[in-house]
């Protein structure tokens, strides 16, 4: 699905990447941990082609994304869910819902959007910014789910919500990935991080310096905690 | 009674060319981020654009109200493509250089061909008469224009707020980054907003042609308080644009009327100061968040 082969990126003079080579395969939940300032972001944004100054190759679906700018990435299918989670003042719930063209095989008819959060039904007349922050993140992945996007970039969905919001972020992750959709997630909390992915790699100062399995994680999770500074 | 009325009708007509002006900057601003300095040029096409269609073609008021328009916004269309598209990534100063160095372009290209001397043009026919409202009379052009003003501000509101062409007009204006990678091809939108707001200056021209003496500097002195409307409504806000541009129209109508004559002609500029002291986003705008 995804191959990322010695990708570097800077701002500047400044290195943020350095050859980092990663894959991720069809139906995969990979996420992509590390310290604030470990260059998960910023990788996320290459991939999407939000950050230009990179070098290396990106390939979605065997394409090379090369220098293609971000929405026609977006129309190979990748699902951008940033990390503050990007909801319109401007754009109603069911608005931001329509907005992004439909870009995949499976994309989510609305009624079924509506189904699976009921939150987002009842508040669809509503400025998308007017949601609550857990409501912002359900629409930020319902919005993706509607274009059928088939990898999800998603910059820590977890982040601020509550165990219980948490929890329903995980059933919809889980249950994205029953219907093909891939996934490739930043996100610090490894309890979570083991309950919705099958692999993990963890970045530090802009390199990948450990790709982990489940079990890896379970057997080394002091040692990773304090890798994640946590 | 019957002065403030009239003085209130006035305003009225003033602010329905403040408003189209305004929204129209502010559209263009919204997705752009270019202020346009040339709208004024725009405008004064508009209204040379009717006394043309008239001299040259022979094309009465209600031929030119569509058509000039539709032109300046294809002239507007071709700017944008031509240079103004090239200022997305240069430092604002150029934005100003650019569009400024157009207004004198245009204006001087008018200027060489016709002159300076105001060139009249009349009424249309059929709306030279008064409308009578009790014991109150207005003149039914200037009615006119207030409606069509009116009409003109809805139309657009309706346009941005109800078909998806405006959803996404909006969206490329609050979040142009987060809406590419949402897969909408931001860049394409910029030209026709741009031309888009082109029409609307050059409507409010054709407008403007049989209340005002029709010369290559009458949108020069127009679009500085203009642009006064714009900062006190907000940068780039549709509302703001619209409401603030009927409301300092009746402003400066009702202070030419019961005030000091200084007072009209510094009103604006002492409430623009006083806004941007207060609320420097403008009254309708929004504080701008990093990214």
């Amino acid at each position: 699905m995804l191959r990322v082969d010695r990708l570097s990126a800077g701002y500047g003079e400044a290195t943020v990447l350095r050859d980092v080579s990663l894959q991720v395969a069809a139906g995969e939940v990979v996420t992509l941990c590390g310290r604030n300032g470990a260059g998960k972001t910023t990788l996320l944004r290459a991939i999407m082609g939000l950050h230009r100054q990179v070098q290396g190759r990106i390939e979605l679906l065997g394409t090379d994304l090369g220098r293609l700018p971000p929405h026609r990435r977006a129309r190979l299918g990748l699902g951008w869910v940033p990390d503050d989670r990007g909801a319109y003042a401007t754009l109603s719930v069911a608005e931001s819902l329509t907005l992004p063209p439909v870009v995949g095989p499976e994309p989510w008819p609305l009624a079924r959007v509506y189904e699976v959060f009921p939150a987002l039904y009842a508040r669809r007349g509503a400025a998308a910014n007017t949601l609550s922050g857990g409501e912002q993140q359900m629409l930020a992945l319902a919005r993706v789910l509607r274009m059928g996007a088939r990898l999800l970039l998603c910059d820590e969905p977890t982040e601020g919500l509550s165990p219980l919001l948490v929890g329903q972020i995980g059933t919809i992750l889980r249950e994205a990935r029953t219907h093909g959709v891939t996934v490739l997630l930043v996100e610090q909390n490894l309890h979570f991080a083991t309950t919705v992915a099958d692999r993990h790699y963890v970045l530090a100062e802009g390199r990948i310096v450990e790709a982990l399995d489940n079990d890896d994680v379970q057997a080394r999770e002091h040692e990773l905690l304090s890798y994640l500074g946590i | 009674m019957a002065n403030f009325l009239e003085q209130t009708v006035n305003g009225l007509v003033n602010g329905g060319f403040y408003a189209m002006l305004a929204l129209g900057l502010a559209v263009i601003f919204g997705m752009l981020k270019v202020v346009n300095f040339a709208h004024g040029a725009f405008y004064m096409l508009g209204a040379f654009g009717a006394y043309l269609c008239l001299r040259e073609l022979g094309l009465s008021f209600w031929w030119a109200l569509p058509l000039v328009p539709v032109v300046l916004g294809v002239l507007g269309m071709g700017l944008e493509r031509a240079v103004i598209h090239r200022l997305t990534r240069l430092d604002p100063l150029y934005n100003f250089l650019l569009t400024f160095g157009l207004t004198l372009i245009l204006q001087d290209l008018v200027k060489w061909r016709y002159g300076v001397s105001a060139n009249p043009y009349e009424v249309p026919a059929a709306l030279r008469g008064t409308l009578r409202a009790g014991s109150f009379e207005f003149p039914a052009y200037r009615v006119f224009v207030f409606g069509f003003a009116v009409l003109a501000c809805a139309a657009v509101w309706w346009l941005l707020t109800r078909t998806r062409i405006g959803m996404v007009v909006r969206a490329a204006t609050e979040r142009p980054e987060l809406t590419g990678a949402l897969g909408i091809d931001v860049a394409r939108w910029t030209t026709p907003v741009f031309g888009f707001g082109v029409a609307l200056a050059g409507l409010a021209g054709v407008l403007a042609a049989p209340m005002q003496a029709v010369n290559p500097l009458m949108g020069a002195d127009l679009i500085i308080v203009v642009f006064a409307v714009v900062v006190i409504g907000g940068l780039g806000s549709i509302l703001g644009s619209v409401a603030t541009g009927f409301g300092v129209g009746i402003a400066v109508a009702w202070a030419q009327a019961y005030a000091p004559p200084v007072v009209a002609q510094v009103l604006v500029f002492v409430v623009m100061a006083a806004v941007l002291l207060w609320r420097p986003a403008g009254l309708f705008g929004r504080e701008e968040t990093p990214a």
